[in-house]
């Protein structure tokens, strides 16, 4: 494991934001760790960091204890919390140099860093006059630029346009591929994660509500029936009285649990017998979202 | 160790086009300019002075007003320049999310500070020095070129460095702390205020309080008792230089556990 929590809890004043997170993350992986804002994704990123004292619990990363291997740990990972850190009265180019220059790496990478995140064109201007994009784009770089193991990123395409979102998405698919790095990326943005990750932490309130693989989040969703009618309330009642369980009825569709094909044709029969006309029928699973909200809101 | 050369290379890189660094060189080369060009106007007034009268005039023309209240306040801009680097683009979290030991992030920032003002102290005796000879250059009738304090000048100045550093630590610790320019200038404003009036008054324990440390300096630098061969000589380390350097480095010290108490929110 690249990292792994154990027990991990954290209090702000008489809040507790982080409650006994147990994380797992397996090397060469995209975990995808997802919750709502306000779960305790930053604070559990900013204590994988060592920027805010452990409370309870540990956190080994390289299977070494954070709290005593500080500096060997922080050398081979690469971040970028909330909104990046600029110097805003630097241009794109010294921001890089700058912290070039604190990780004694070579000046050839400030150029390569800044050609992978296509600022080249504008390396000479203010980062303070740089677009929001711009600006996390050039976060980006600098959390690549020492050519870390592990990439530590918060919510990295915030304020990115569709194109940049999907180009961030591509470089962070590459970097775990052909250069064998991991990733820990958050997002309260399911469809996000659900592109690229190869395994997902859920988080609310603190506490962690899913680990796994993607396939197995996927696993979990239920298969249902989806029936397109003309009255879908009557059509409700009608399968009710029927012994049939109702997941949900909105105004042009009614929702069942899926157990077989024949089930599936039986419901057809029943409805289109009482005088129901069908518009169309079939077995859907319930999508991620869905099921993110479920285990959400749960909690 | 390396942390640390490292870090005080980064906080030259990041301020170079700083205010504050630039502050460190425009304003002795202000100061001095001004007192250059009154002294130039006034000459026929001066014509007659001993050498030795003019340079005491003419370097006293700066520092009278540097221990009362150029000092402190350029301290205290400088304690906030620092960090305010960090406040503003919120690079805190950055910093110290760094392969760097926390203690070479601080030491280099706080050693930054001092060096600035060191630097800025060190411009103040040379460009004094050097517009003193010039006027005699410019204005024959001023007799500069016949005497010579450069080294009681650099003795002075040295007095009055020392004499900030406990200003420097309790002003750094507090722009650390506080993200806003109002509560540490605000406070840093206030004590200087009380500092002043408590040296003018002469009050008997104002070589503890910090903020009367510059003023001290330049009433303290006159060596009592037997004077020199030369008229003049200067006393750098008196009681007051003692106490704000004790105060100075228990601040440091202190100010480094803070840091590393406080969590980077």
């Amino acid at each position: 494991m690249v990292i792994r929590t154990e027990g991990l809890s954290f209090t702000f004043g008489k809040q507790q934001v982080v409650k006994k997170l147990s994380l797992n993350v397996p090397e060469g992986s995209i975990y995808g760790f997802l919750g709502p804002n306000g779960a305790g994704k930053t604070t559990t990123i900013k204590l994988l960091l060592n920027l805010l004292k452990i409370q309870h619990g540990s956190i080994h990363i390289f299977e070494q204890d954070i709290q005593t291997n500080r500096i060997s740990i922080l050398s081979q990972i690469g971040s970028l919390i909330e909104q990046p850190a600029i110097y805003h009265h630097l241009t794109g180019k010294e921001n890089l140099i700058n912290r070039a220059l604190l990780l004694q790496v070579p000046m050839n990478r400030v150029d390569e860093m800044l050609a992978l995140v296509q600022l080249t064109n504008a390396a000479g201007k203010k980062a303070g006059q740089y677009s929001l994009g711009m600006k996390q784009r050039l976060g980006i770089a600098l959390a690549l630029l020492a050519d870390p193991k592990l990439l530590i990123l918060d919510e990295p395409t915030n304020g990115l346009d569709p194109n940049g979102i999907i180009e961030i998405r591509e470089l962070l698919i590459k970097l775990v591929k052909e250069h064998n790095k991991t990733v820990f990326i958050s997002s309260h943005l399911l469809a996000e994660v659900e592109r690229m990750a190869t395994h997902v932490g859920i988080i609310n309130y603190g506490e962690l509500l899913f680990q796994g693989s993607i396939a197995e989040l996927q696993a979990l969703s239920q298969p249902m029936i989806c029936i397109e009618t003309d009255n879908t309330v009557d059509a409700a009642n009608l399968l009710k009285r029927n012994s049939f369980i109702i997941i949900d009825v909105t105004d042009s569709y009614v929702y069942l649990p899926y157990t077989s094909k024949q089930q599936t044709a039986d419901v057809n029969a029943l409805l289109h017998n009482s005088g129901h006309a069908i518009f169309s029928i079939g077995k859907q699973q319930k999508d991620l979202e869905r099921l993110f909200l479920d285990i959400t809101q749960k909690a | 160790m390396k942390g640390f050369i490292l870090s005080f290379r980064s906080e030259f890189y990041k301020s170079r086009k700083t205010l504050g660094f630039w502050a460190s060189i425009i304003l002795p080369l202000f100061i001095c300019t001004l007192i250059f060009i009154g002294f130039y106007v006034k000459a026929e007034k001066l014509a007659g002075m001993p050498p030795m009268m003019l340079w005491l005039q003419f370097a006293g023309a700066t520092l009278g007003i540097m221990g009362s209240l150029l000092l402190p306040m350029y301290t205290i801009f400088i304690a906030y320049s620092v960090n305010s680097i960090e406040h503003k683009a919120d690079t805190w979290k950055s910093i110290f999310g760094l392969p760097i030991a926390r203690w070479s992030v601080y030491g280099a920032k706080y050693l930054y500070a001092a060096f600035l003002i060191f630097l800025c102290l060190a411009l103040f005796v040379l460009f004094t020095i050097g517009f003193g000879n010039l006027l005699s250059v410019v204005k024959p009738s001023l007799r500069f070129d016949n005497y010579h304090m450069e080294k009681e000048l650099a003795q002075v100045y040295f007095k009055l460095f020392l004499s900030s550093i406990g200003i420097l630590s309790i002003q750094f610790i507090l722009s650390l702390i506080w993200a806003d320019f109002l509560k540490p200038m605000g406070i840093g404003f206030i004590c200087t205020i009380t500092g002043v009036i408590l040296a003018s008054k002469n009050w008997e324990y104002c070589y503890l309080f910090p903020y009367s440390h510059p003023m001290e300096a330049i009433t303290t630098m006159m060596h009592r008792g037997e004077a020199a061969a030369n008229g003049i000589q200067i006393d750098v380390f008196t009681k007051d230089v003692w106490v704000s350097l004790i105060i100075g480095a228990v601040i440091f010290i202190a100010g480094y556990f803070i840091v590393l108490k406080k969590s980077v929110k």
